[in-house]
């Protein structure tokens, strides 16, 4: 039971990301008919944006302390981080210490603008184009994207700390009547999942209960009709686009103190969120979300030792293993629509 | 005893009645057309018998053979070949190889691994193609790219590629569907010619009722998933039923 | 010639030529001259335009006639390569037995994978032979470990039984007593031309390769593939079952494949399950569309491309671009040097990711489309200029499927 328990929470994180990334790989693909195989390298961005935050709020100058000296008793030369001049040793601090949370704000705007961009410049031009070709164009796109990156940052991991307050771990095991340290699960990866829950919340609810939202699913329904109605549903396609980009840089972001960011963690992702989108439907967003959760935790079920020594290897093949068979007994997912893309 | 004999064919979806206990036969080297409004079942029939949809009751006999359950394919090498509403050609290819396919087709059935002769050293074949090509008069086409023919071409290409593989039965989906005045008359022609030189049978589901009183023999008139009347030309154009049928919905 | 075309025939000897003369035709540049590091006429770099030519042929013979575009081709590279070194490692270092067995065991096991994926098409196709490809690299990694020795990757060890290995037996690959990695060297003048036993070897089976796939390509099989390319349902309705063809497509390419991980093992005795990584079966597809699928020379064109800058261009560093911008003024030069300096180097796969995109936005038909394109301009300016340019109105005859 509690092994049971432990594993659930374990799967959860791993879950959140794919979700979040299965989640616009979704929205582009019932939107806009396009199959994004730029979409982790837009996670590996949002990654890479925790990163420039970290160095932004770590930019210093060179100051002389004169409360420390060196051997020789000269005042030593120590550098100092603006923030910290800026707002005072103890706020400046606490701003670099939470430098992975306050990338969300870099984020955002990066990421919105690199969607726009995307969209405009690239995507929009093969909407026409075989799926074929848009996986090309768009697997060109994520192999520069992530030069780019190794260009700038090397190709070492990048560690990158969440704020100390969610530095340990939580023993929930304590809190349903299990023994201490049996099940304990680390503060951050707790934040990663509500954050992920609240964005996934947020984009259902503005796909919901706003009139683009209503547009936007109308659209994904049935978009000539939709454009029939003399809706300019292309520009709000690009900002669905803009925002799919979005969800995939925050997770991106706050994934960074689980993972140290690395050039190519996208392709990773990638493959396995696009195992997701197929497992949980093509096209449904409540699929990707249902599938990206219930195959993270599948994995993390996989790598119990309890069940690896039954069948060696499952720990490795799991994801892949149930999107084949979803595949070939249910080519439309665990919730897609019928036709859509069943051949 | 037709060659096509359907027997009391249903077909449901939801809770639509498309098709409701449809008998219909059709005689060898006769023209038989199935007409009837909007709606009236028409696709889904030919679709049936196509292997594209399973009825849900009822027999389909062709040649002697039933046909529910098989393939498009294998349908197709009992004998039935089929002209869509817009033609359906392999656009990539010239047009000599769009007619070569079936050639093959016929000849080697439905999968061969043939995979270390020209094409062009099977001179038998490429013959074939021609002179049917030429049939057709489209021999001076053959090296060009099927998808850049012309509408009018395309149809007789499509119609070419089904006439190759001499079938049994030819089914025609609304063949002059969006043609001008000028090229239903020619498509006409072309049909009328095929029927008689070659003798073929052909079932064909139109609209436009000129196409269908120059062309059959006899007719079937569908409304509402049944078939209403059957009998020749003449005694369909003034029967009552046909005209209540079509009240409203003046075609042709 | 060998049942084929006059056209074809010259073709193929013009092949036959370009391949066997490799050594010297690329190698143009004296030895001790500046532009030596251009010369591509090193038996290693020789051997890859090779095997990554037959990999790319193989490829295109799936990608290129059918269309169904496979994300896992890599896999079938991996097994070829355990193959034949554990036929080393069993038998002897001799290849021939190796290589034969490769060719069976991943056309077996593309019959597996393919007879599996193609009951879908499309998007769907690609993730499943993906998703294949990715467990067999993971399990390569981990529960495999006993037959692929997991990240060492598989080599032959002095204790291993080596059954048919003689007394005097070459200790690396060889071909009855042809040793792959042993060469001849030839200088003349300033030049030295290096003519390699491996590579020829590698040559001779590329050749074999080529004009196989020219077969498949003009025959009626060919025919059909390029048929369910364009139209799947009018094939259904003449007729034609798709799948047995789609499948013997794909394991046919599989078995390309499966022999070019064989000829990289024949090298080099090595495998390891990097070689089965989705980003290896993502470089087969580079190849494949820049230099033009669905052409007979395009995927050779693009293997050839891709391996010759990826060594020339990893090469540059920015001693070698001050070298080149020397004679600009100082300020200009470093200006120069920084702007190149993101794409040469360790920067290749950028220009190899932006060259990839240029060719799929603008030239979907790769490099053989671009050559086309350039000698039609040509001679339509000779033929212009007497007459008037009106000879467009008329449609155009299809292109051949070849050049």
């Amino acid at each position: 039971m509690e092994a049971i328990l432990l594993q659930i929470l374990n799967g959860l994180d791993k879950g959140s990301a794919y979700a979040l990334i299965a989640l616009g790989l979704t929205l582009i693909f019932g939107t806009l008919g396009v199959v994004n195989f730029a979409h982790g390298a837009l996670f590996m961005i949002g990654a890479f944006c925790a990163v420039v935050m970290q160095r932004l709020l770590g930019l210093s100058f060179d100051q002389v302390d004169p409360s420390k000296t060196d051997f020789l008793g000269n005042p030593l030369v120590v550098q100092m981080p603006y923030v910290e001049k800026w707002f005072g040793p103890e706020i400046g601090a606490a701003i670099i210490d939470w430098s992975v949370p306050l990338a969300i704000f870099l984020a955002i705007p990066v990421m919105i603008a690199l969607g726009f961009a995307m969209e405009r410049g690239l995507i929009k031009h093969f909407y026409k184009r075989p799926h074929a070709d848009q996986i090309l164009v768009t697997f060109g796109l994520a192999i520069v994207l992530q030069e780019i990156i190794k260009y700038f940052f090397g190709a070492n991991p990048i560690q990158s700390a969440s704020p100390e307050a969610f530095a340990g771990s939580f023993d929930f095991g304590v809190l349903l009547g299990f023994d201490p340290n049996v099940i304990i699960y680390p503060y951050w990866r707790m934040v990663y999942f509500l954050f992920a829950a609240l964005i996934i919340g947020g984009v259902f609810a503005f796909l919901q209960f706003t009139t683009f939202g209503m547009v936007v699913r109308a659209g994904m329904a049935d978009r000539e009709t939709v454009g029939l109605l003399g809706i300019n549903i292309d520009r709000r396609f690009t900002i669905m686009f803009g925002l799919a980009a979005a969800v995939a840089g925050l997770a991106g972001v706050m994934y960074t103190p689980i993972l140290s960011p690395n050039y190519h963690m996208g392709m990773e992702f990638l493959v396995l969120s696009f195992v997701v989108v197929v497992v949980g439907g093509m096209g449904s967003l409540p699929g990707a979300v249902l599938a990206g959760f219930l195959l993270g935790i599948l994995q993390s079920f996989a790598s119990m030792n309890e069940i690896k020594s039954v069948i060696p290897g499952i720990d490795q093949v799991i994801i892949y293993l149930i999107a084949i068979l979803i595949l070939l007994t249910r080519p439309r997912g665990l919730m897609g629509r019928k036709g859509v893309m069943e051949d | 005893m037709g060659i096509l004999e359907v027997k009391g064919v249903n077909k449901r979806f939801g809770g639509l009645q498309a098709l409701g206990d449809v008998n219909l036969s059709v005689v060898e080297n006769t023209v038989h057309a199935i007409i009837g409004p909007n709606g009236a079942g028409k696709s889904t029939l030919l679709n049936c018998l196509v292997g594209k949809l399973i009825p849900d009751t009822g027999s389909v006999m062709f040649d002697g053979q039933s046909v529910l359950g098989r393939k498009p394919h294998e349908i197709n090498q009992m004998g039935i070949s089929r002209v869509f509403q817009t033609p359906e050609i392999f656009g990539d290819l010239t047009v000599l190889e769009n007619v070569l396919i079936p050639c093959f087709a016929k000849r080697d059935g439905s999968f061969r691994m043939h995979a270390f002769e020209t094409v062009a050293a099977e001179k038998d074949m490429v013959d074939k193609a021609m002179h049917m090509l030429d049939d057709v008069s489209m021999a001076d086409k053959k090296d060009m790219h099927a998808a850049s023919l012309s509408r009018g071409d395309k149809r007789r290409l499509e119609m070419a590629m089904c006439l190759v593989q001499e079938p049994k039965l030819l089914l025609l989906d609304e063949p002059t569907a969006g043609m001008a005045r000028a090229d239903t008359n020619n498509t006409i022609a072309l049909l009328k010619e095929i029927n008689k030189k070659r003798a073929i049978t052909m079932a064909i589901i139109e609209h436009d009722m000129h196409v269908v009183f120059s062309l059959a023999d006899r007719i079937t008139v569908l409304a509402q998933g049944t078939p209403l009347v059957e009998d020749v030309p003449e005694k369909i154009k003034g029967h009552p039923k046909v005209q209540e049928a079509y009240l409203g919905q003046s075609h042709g | 010639m060998f049942g084929l075309s006059a056209k074809d025939t010259r073709f193929l000897l013009i092949v036959m030529f370009l391949t066997l003369a490799t050594p010297i035709l690329l190698q143009p540049f004296p030895e001790n001259s500046a532009m030596a590091q251009f010369n591509a006429g090193y038996p290693d770099l020789m051997q890859k335009f090779a095997i990554f030519g037959i990999f790319a042929i193989g490829f295109n013979i799936l990608f290129g006639l059918t269309g169904y575009l496979s994300f896992g081709h890599a896999a079938f590279l991996g097994v070829g390569s355990y193959t034949v070194v554990w036929m080393y490692k069993l038998l002897s270092y001799n290849i021939l037995p190796g290589l034969i067995l490769s060719i069976i065991i991943s056309g077996l096991f593309a019959l597996l994978i393919g007879f599996i994926s193609l009951r879908r098409s499309g998007i769907y196709f690609s993730i499943l032979t993906l998703a294949f490809a990715q467990m067999s690299y993971n399990l390569a990694y981990s529960v495999l470990t006993p037959i692929t020795n997991g990240e060492t990757g598989l080599q032959v060890y002095s204790n291993d039984p080596q059954m048919l290995a003689g007394a005097n037996a070459p200790t690396s690959p060889h071909l009855f007593g042809i040793v792959m990695r042993e060469s001849s060297e030839f200088a003349v003048g300033g030049w030295v031309f290096t003519f390699n036993n491996g590579y020829y070897f590698c040559a001779i089976i590329a050749i074999l390769a080529f004009y196989l796939s020219m077969r498949i390509f003009r025959s009626p099989f060919g025919m059909m593939l390029r048929a369910i390319k364009t139209n799947q349902t009018r094939l259904n309705y003449t007729g034609l079952n798709p799948r047995p063809y789609t499948l013997a497509a794909f394991v046919i390419s599989g078995m390309y494949a499966g022999l070019a991980g064989g000829l990289l093992a024949a090298m080099d005795p090595l495998a390891g399950a990097e070689r089965m990584q989705w980003t290896a079966s993502g470089e087969v597809v580079l190849m494949t569309i820049l230099g033009g699928a669905g052409t007979l020379m395009g995927p050779v064109l693009g293997a050839g491309f891709i391996k010759y800058f990826e060594n020339i261009f990893s090469k540059i560093n920015d001693n070698v671009l001050h070298s080149w911008f020397a004679f600009m003024p100082d300020g200009m030069e470093d200006f120069l040097v920084a702007l190149v300096h993101p794409f040469v180097g360790k920067g290749w796969h950028l220009t190899l990711g932006i060259l990839f995109m240029m060719v799929v936005i603008f030239l979907p038909g790769g490099l053989v489309e671009g050559m086309q394109r350039i000698s039609r301009l040509f001679r339509r300016k000779k033929a212009t200029k007497p007459g008037g340019p009106d000879h467009e109105h008329h449609p155009k005859p299809a292109p051949h499927v070849a050049e």
